[in-house]
C-alpha cells in the first residue's frame, strides 16, 4: 500500500511528555517538522535518516498514529488516515527497544493482535495457532514459542516484535530503529534478513535510523532529514554519488576539508596549493572523502599538498591514514589501496603529498565536482 | 584447604563497616523486635495448650476475628481499586495540584490513627455531617462493620498507592503503545497488557494493606464501638484483656494476630518470589 505524507507539520507544546499541548505556537516551542511531502510507493522500503532531533521519529510516529500533526494529511493508498486512531490504521510497529509484553510467553506476544480482534472477526483459535507458528517459523524461531521474553536475546527478542507487527497482515510497516539496541554482528545478520523479508513479502515499510550504513544498505529510496526538513530523497546510490549539499554530503560519510584562498584557478593555503579548475577567486572551502586522497612520493604539476602520515589502521579491505599537516585545521582521513600502502612503504611518521582526485564545492547554488589532477 | 581457608579469612570486603553497621542493626533489631516477641512468648509459656486453645476459641473471640477478618478484606479490596486509580492519576496525568494530592498520600502514615479514629468516628456519627446525611436513607456507618472497614482502608491506602506507583513509573509508554498499534482497545490494553504488569505490585500492596487492617486498632475503635460479637475486631480483645490484667490471655489473642500477619507476609513474598521467577522462564 502506498503512503502519501503530504504537508505534515508539528510543533511541540513547552513541555516535552505528557502533555498534550500540541497545536499551541509561541515562545519556548519546538518545531519538529516543517511542512513534509513525502510519496512512498506500494511495496518500498524506504529509511529516514537523520542525526538526533531531526524529526525522523516524530514523521514516524504520526504516520503511526501515536503522535498527530499539527496540520496536513496522511493517505495509505486511497484512504485517509489522517484522523484514523493508531489501532485502526492498519499498521505494524516494531519498537526500538522491542517493548514485548514481559509477562506473554513469545506466542502469546505474537498471537495478541489476533486475540485482540472482536469476537466476530477474531479467527478460531486453531487458526491463530497455525498463523502464529507461520510467522514464528518465518523469523526462525519456532522452537522458542513458549519461552518468555526475558530468555531471549536482544536480537531474537527483535524477531518476536517484528512477527508480531507483521500478524495482523498490516497496510505498511514502520519499525523506529530497529537495530539500534543491538550489537553490530546482529544487527548485521538482522539486516540482512529484514532485507529478505522485505523481497519475499513486499510490505511497504518505512524505517527510522540514524545510521548512514543501514539506511544505504536496507532502502529502496533514503530520506535524509535534519532539524525537521528533509534534505534528500534519493536511492542509496545516487544519494552518495550526488548529494544535494553539503549537509547530506557530510551526513553520509566522513569528510576532509580544505580551505583557502583561490587565484587563478588555484586554491593555495598556507606552503600548499592545489589546482581548483573553473573556481572563480575569493576564499572558499573545498570538500573531499577519504577515498579521493590519493598519495604520492612527489607533488604533481596540479597539486601541491605535503602531508605527514600520524596513524595507521591497515585493517580491512583498505587502509586507512589519518594525516596531519601545519596548513590543516584538522586532520584527513585517507583509505588507500594495500598495493599503495606497501608500494609507498608507508609508516607513521612517512612524508608524502597528497594528491585529491576529486573536491567537491557546496556553496553554489547546485553542488559542483572538481577533478584537480585532470586538465581542464 | 588450609591455605584456602585462611585466604578466605583474610579476603577483605572493598565496602567499608560492614562489620559495624551489621552489628548496630542486628542489636536493635533484637531490642526492637525480637525481645518483644520473646516475653509475648514468655507469657504464653505460663498456659498448658488446652488452656490457649480455650482461650483463643472464645467464641466472643471467634466472632470478632470474623469481623476483623470481613472488615479488612473488605478494605483491602476497596483500596485495591481506590489505590490503584489513585496511582495511575499519579503517575499518568499532569494536573495543578498533583503534588500536594501525592503528598496528601502519606497523611494515614503520618497521622495518629487515634487522630483518624476520632474524625471518621465524628464524620460518620449519627449527627456527624455525613452520618446526618446518611441516616435518613437508612444507612448507618458507625458502630457497623462498614464504619470498621472504612477506617481500616483510611490507614491502610498508602500501601497500595506506594507500592503500584514506582511500577507503573516505570511501566514504559511503547507497552501500551504496542498494544494499540496491534488493534487493542482501551480497556483491552488495560486488562491484557497494563494490569498484569501491576499486577504483582498490586498484590503485594494489597496484601499489606490486609495485614495493617487485620492489626488495626486506634482508627477503628472509635467508630466501631466494640458491640460483642458484632463490631469487636480482635485487637480490641487484646485490649479488652490487658485492662482485666488476663496478660495470658491477652498474649494468646496476639499470637493469633502475629501469627496470622507472619503467615501472610511470607505467602505474599513467596508468591511474589514465584511470579518474578516465571516471567525470566523458569516455572515454580
Amino acid at each position: 500500500m502506498s503512503i502519501r505524507i503530504s504537508q505534515i507539520d508539528k510543533t511541540y507544546g513547552y513541555k516535552g511528555h505528557g502533555s498534550k499541548g500540541h497545536g499551541r505556537k509561541g515562545h519556548g516551542h519546538t518545531r519538529a517538522l516543517e511542512p513534509i511531502d513525502l510519496d512512498i510507493h506500494d511495496g518500498e522500503l524506504i529509511g529516514l535518516l537523520g542525526p538526533s532531533g531531526s524529526g525522523k521519529t516524530t514523521l514516524l510516529r504520526i504516520v503511526a498514529g501515536l503522535e498527530q500533526a499539527d496540520s496536513g494529511s496522511i493517505h495509505f493508498g486511497e484512504r485517509d488516515v489522517t484522523r484514523v486512531h493508531v489501532r485502526d490504521r492498519r499498521i505494524g510497529f516494531v519498537f526500538q527497544h522491542y517493548a514485548l509484553f514481559r509477562h506473554m510467553s513469545v506466542f502469546d506476544n505474537v498471537a495478541f493482535g489476533l486475540t485482540a480482534m472482536p469476537r466476530s472477526q477474531r479467527p478460531s483459535s486453531g487458526e491463530i495457532r497455525s498463523r502464529v507458528m507461520q510467522l514464528l517459523e518465518m523469523v526462525r524461531l519456532q522452537d522458542f514459542a513458549e519461552r518468555f521474553p526475558a530468555q531471549l536475546s536482544g536480537g531474537q527478542q527483535q524477531r518476536v516484535s517484528l512477527a508480531r507487527a507483521l500478524a495482523l497482515k498490516p497496510d505498511v510497516l514502520l519499525l523506529d530503529e530497529p537495530f539500534g539496541a543491538l550489537d553490530a554482528k546482529v544487527r548485521q545478520e538482522l539486516r540482512r534478513w529484514l532485507r529478505h523479508l522485505h523481497e519475499e513479502l513486499h510490505f511497504t515499510s518505512l524505517f527510522v535510523t540514524h545510521d548512514q550504513e543501514e539506511a544505504l544498505e536496507l532502502s529502496d529510496r533514503v530520506v535524509v532529514m535534519s532539524n525537521g526538513r528533509i534534505e534528500q530523497i534519493a536511492t542509496p546510490d545516487t544519494l552518495y554519488r550526488q548529494p544535494a549539499n553539503r549537509f547530506v554530503f557530510e551526513f553520509l560519510g566522513d569528510v576532509n576539508r580544505i580551505e583557502g584562498d583561490i587565484e587563478k584557478e588555484i586554491l593555495t593555503c598556507g606552503n600548499a596549493w592545489v589546482a581548483a579548475p573553473g573556481v572563480e577567486n575569493g576564499r572558499q572551502e573545498l570538500l573531499l572523502r577519504p577515498h579521493e586522497v590519493r598519495l604520492d612520493e612527489q607533488p604533481s604539476p596540479r597539486a601541491h599538498l605535503p602531508v605527514s602520515v600520524t596513524a595507521v589502521v591497515p585493517v580491512g579491505a583498505e587502509v586507512r591514514l589519518e594525516l596531519e599537516a601545519d596548513w590543516l585545521g584538522e586532520p584527513w582521513l585517507a583509505t588507500i589501496s594495500h598495493a599503495d600502502f606497501e608500494r609507498l612503504a608507508i609508516t607513521r611518521g612517512k612524508r608524502l603529498f597528497a594528491q585529491p582526485s576529486r573536491l567537491h564545492r557546496f556553496d553554489t547554488s547546485r553542488p559542483q565536482t572538481l577533478a584537480p589532477l585532470s586538465v581542464s | 584447604m588450609i591455605a584456602h581457608a585462611l585466604t578466605w579469612r583474610r579476603e577483605r570486603r572493598v565496602l567499608p563497616g560492614f562489620g559495624l553497621s551489621l552489628g548496630i542493626s542486628l542489636t536493635f533489631v533484637s531490642l526492637i523486635l525480637l525481645l518483644p516477641l520473646t516475653s509475648l512468648v514468655g507469657q504464653l509459656s505460663q498456659l498448658s495448650w488446652s488452656q490457649y486453645w480455650f482461650l483463643i476459641t472464645d467464641p466472643r473471640l471467634l466472632a470478632s476475628y470474623g469481623v476483623t477478618l470481613f472488615g479488612a478484606a473488605v478494605a483491602a479490596i476497596f483500596n485495591a481499586a481506590f489505590g490503584l486509580l489513585m496511582a495511575w492519576v499519579l503517575v499518568r496525568y499532569e494536573f495543578p495540584g498533583k503534588r500536594l494530592v501525592d503528598a496528601l498520600m502519606d497523611l494515614p502514615f503520618a497521622l495518629p490513627t487515634a487522630v483518624a479514629g476520632i474524625t471518621l468516628a465524628t464524620l460518620y456519627s449519627s449527627n456527624g455531617w455525613i452520618g446526618r446525611l446518611l441516616e435518613p436513607l437508612g444507612i448507618s456507618i458507625s458502630y457497623t462493620w462498614i464504619g470498621i472497614a472504612l477506617a481500616m482502608a483510611f490507614t491502610s491506602i498508602p500501601f497500595v498507592v506506594r507500592t503500584v506507583q514506582p511500577v507503573l513509573e516505570d511501566l514504559p509508554a511503547e507497552v501500551d503503545e504496542a498494544a494499540m498499534t496491534l488493534g487493542a482497545s482501551d480497556s483491552l490494553a488495560f486488562r491484557r497488557v497494563i494490569l498484569p504488569y501491576l499486577w504483582p505490585a498490586l498484590v503485594t500492596g494489597t496484601g499489606l494493606a490486609f495485614v495493617r487492617s487485620l492489626g488495626e486498632f486506634g482508627a477503628v475503635i472509635f467508630i466501631a464501638g466494640g458491640k460483642p460479637y458484632e463490631t469487636e475486631i480482635t485487637s480490641l480483645m487484646i485490649f479488652v484483656k490487658l485492662q482485666e490484667y488476663d496478660y495470658a490471655g491477652a498474649s494468646a489473642v496476639a499470637s493469633i494476630v502475629l501469627a496470622t500477619s507472619l503467615a501472610l507476609l511470607l505467602a505474599i513474598n513467596l508468591w511474589q518470589g514465584r511470579f518474578i521467577k516465571r516471567l525470566h522462564g523458569g516455572r515454580g
